[in-house]
């Protein structure tokens, strides 16, 4: 009992620091994606099942139309993006559990800062995914996909591969902040694995009828993808780079306060 | 003494439904009060309020000398909560539990590991604590809920129905702990659906009901309160008890069917000799002849029972 008690000045007296608790919970995240089987096969397994499904099941039927492409290095750079966007959906559902199991009610009566929850589950997300696309990628290679990227294009497709979890995963918070449950929280991937499919990404958009092709040219997916082909495959970007860019940094930047406020309301009452 | 916990008139309404009118309560340093009430009482909302989960729409509270609803920050560095829903996280082992309980207490790598291995053997968990949590049995989740509310070895203790779901064993394991932390000077506050619980542990119980406090007192107190002794009548069967309950209810006797005992018992609060006399006689005018009859001391289900009866009824 006495060894208890000179804890608990201890304790009480000792301050933390906002950054420290921040990586104890992105820790605790991470810890999450390695001790269970479950996660282990939607870290590895599903980006290898989804590079292989992709490079050999469609690759064979789908024309690469006007790009001049082989089918791999056309697809390549779009399974990547949905890797990463599988993933950082994902997200949504840990917000989801830690609102409704009741982790955040310990959370919070500890001395932290109750904003270090969702920061860490983002920060996590990005980490995580953009690990995940790693794997993708090599097994793109062990495939037969040859990227010609320049050093500094391969900064830039980290860059952007962790530009887009980090809008995804901001995006997935919010979402998971919005649901009351774990299972509304899931359908937030639904969306993310099938948007690009509706852009330039697994099918040419030119070989799409009238208005899904607008739509498919339109989404952000499809600029993104772009801006990945050319710096994988060193071709020209054009402007896909800038509207890859705004769009993600808009995205970054709506849904980062009003899931602040959204965390703020579910935790006040 | 200062009272470690000291709330004025709470008020919390969800929606329509006012949950809490005016709660008041005081918690001396190093005592131990037992919150009661029937369910959806308001028990949960007045824990959470206290440990700043959530924000009352009226009254004041301190806690440890600081307000809940201004100082939260300084209230979270004193305080330890085992809510009534088990917290803690399924996909990491009981002993990573602990740890980053202890880190985010800002307890240093070294000195967080013990602290871990002190609760895991303290609270039994020894052999479980490197597995993961969502693989332990109800009882010993709940003792872990436990020891991470003890993590930041909290000055004031808040325990939501803390031995429901565990076997007797482990109650009792609990009720030492408790005992212990008592003996140190922390000063705990516990919600229980167990009155012999609060019997046992308490300094002082404090009845919820109607969202607001209808009793606080020392339990002893609290049984002289509700009359001298209970006269228990065994009747032949349920029909009879209800016959009898009925004859006594309509000549103004306060009679009632035992909830949770024998369906052919008739319990009422006696008033000596007379009060006896008269009982019988009402009864044997009415044809219901009793097979046995009895007398005991007042247990603390009486006053619940008499406490929240209004409600009840
Ligand atoms: N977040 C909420 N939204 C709406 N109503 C709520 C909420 N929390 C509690 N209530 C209501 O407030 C009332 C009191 O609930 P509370 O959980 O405080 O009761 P309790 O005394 O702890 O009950 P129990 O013994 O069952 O644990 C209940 O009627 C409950 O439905
Ligand atoms: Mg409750």
């Amino acid at each position: 009992m006495t060894a208890m008690t000179t804890t608990a000045a201890a304790a009480a007296g000792r301050r933390g620091s906002g950054a420290g608790d921040l990586g104890r919970l992105i820790a605790r995240a991470l810890r999450h994606e390695t001790c269970t089987v479950d996660a282990l096969i939607v870290n590895i397994a599903m980006p290898v099942a989804i590079m292989v499904v992709f490079v050999y099941v469609f690759g064979g039927a789908i024309t690469t139309g006007s790009s001049g492409l082989e089918y791999i290095d056309f697809a390549v750079p779009g399974v990547l993006v949905m890797c990463a966007g599988y993933g950082a959906a994902l997200t949504a559902v840990s917000m989801a559990e830690e609102m409704t199991g009741g982790m955040i009610d310990r959370f919070r009566t500890l001395p932290i800062g109750a904003w270090t929850v969702p920061a860490a589950l983002v920060i996590a997300s990005v980490v995580r995914n953009v690990a995940t696309t790693g794997i993708a990628l090599a097994v793109a290679v062990v495939l037969g996909f040859r990227p010609d990227a320049t050093p500094a294009g391969w900064v830039l497709t980290a860059a952007v591969v962790a530009g887009y979890v980090l809008a995804m995963s901001a995006l997935a918070v919010l979402w998971g902040l919005m649901v009351t449950s774990t299972q509304a929280a899931g359908a937030f991937s639904f969306v993310v694995l099938f948007l690009p499919y509706l852009s330039d990404t697994v099918v040419p958009a030119e070989t799409m009828p009238g208005a899904l092709r607008a739509f498919a040219e339109h989404q952000p997916i499809t600029p993104l993808v772009e801006t990945l082909r050319g710096l994988l495959l060193d071709r020209p970007i054009g402007d896909s780079g800038w509207i890859a860019a705004a769009w993600l940094a808009g995205a970054v930047v709506v849904a980062t306060p009003l899931a602040a406020a959204r965390f703020r309301r579910r935790t006040s009452a | 003494m200062e009272s470690a916990i000291h709330a004025r008139g709470l008020r919390k309404a969800f929606g329509r439904a006012r949950v809490l009118h005016g709660v008041d309560l005081t918690v001396p340093t190093g005592t131990l009060l037992a919150l009661l009430g029937p369910n959806g009482s308001g028990k949960t909302t007045t824990v959470r309020i206290l440990t700043t989960l959530l924000r009352a729409d009226g009254g004041t509270a301190t806690v440890g000398g600081y307000d809940v609803a201004r100082e939260g920050d300084r209230v979270r560095r004193v305080i330890g909560l085992t809510a009534q829903q088990a917290t803690v996280d399924d996909l990491l082992t009981g002993r990573e539990n602990l740890e980053l309980f202890a880190g985010l207490y800002h307890l240093g790598r070294r000195e967080a590991r013990r602290r871990a291995q002190e609760l895991l053997e303290r609270f039994d968990l020894t052999t479980a604590a490197d597995r993961r949590a969502g693989a332990y049995s109800g009882g010993m989740r709940r003792r872990l809920d436990l020891a991470a509310s003890m993590v930041g070895a909290p000055r004031i203790l808040f325990l939501d129905e803390p031995t429901t779901g565990l076997d007797p064993r482990s109650r009792a394991e609990l009720w030492a702990v408790i005992r212990e932390l008592l003996a140190s000077g922390t000063t705990i506050l516990l919600t229980t659906q167990y009155l012999d619980e609060a019997d046992q542990l308490a300094d002082r119980i404090a009845v919820l009901d109607g969202g607001r406090v209808v009793a606080d007192d020392a339990p002893a107190a609290l049984k002289r309160q509700v009359g001298s002794e209970r006269l228990v009548l065994r009747l032949a069967g349920d029909e009879d008890a209800a016959r009898a309950a009925a004859v006594l209810a309509a000549q103004g006797e306060d009679a009632r069917r035992s909830p949770g005992d024998d369906p052919s018992e008739v319990t009422l609060a006696l008033h000596g000799p007379d009060h006896l006399r008269r009982v019988l006689d009402l009864l044997h005018r009415a044809g219901v002849a009793p097979e046995r009859v009895e007398l005991r001391a007042p247990t603390l289900d009486d006053v619940f029972f008499e406490l929240t009866k209004a409600v009840a009824a």
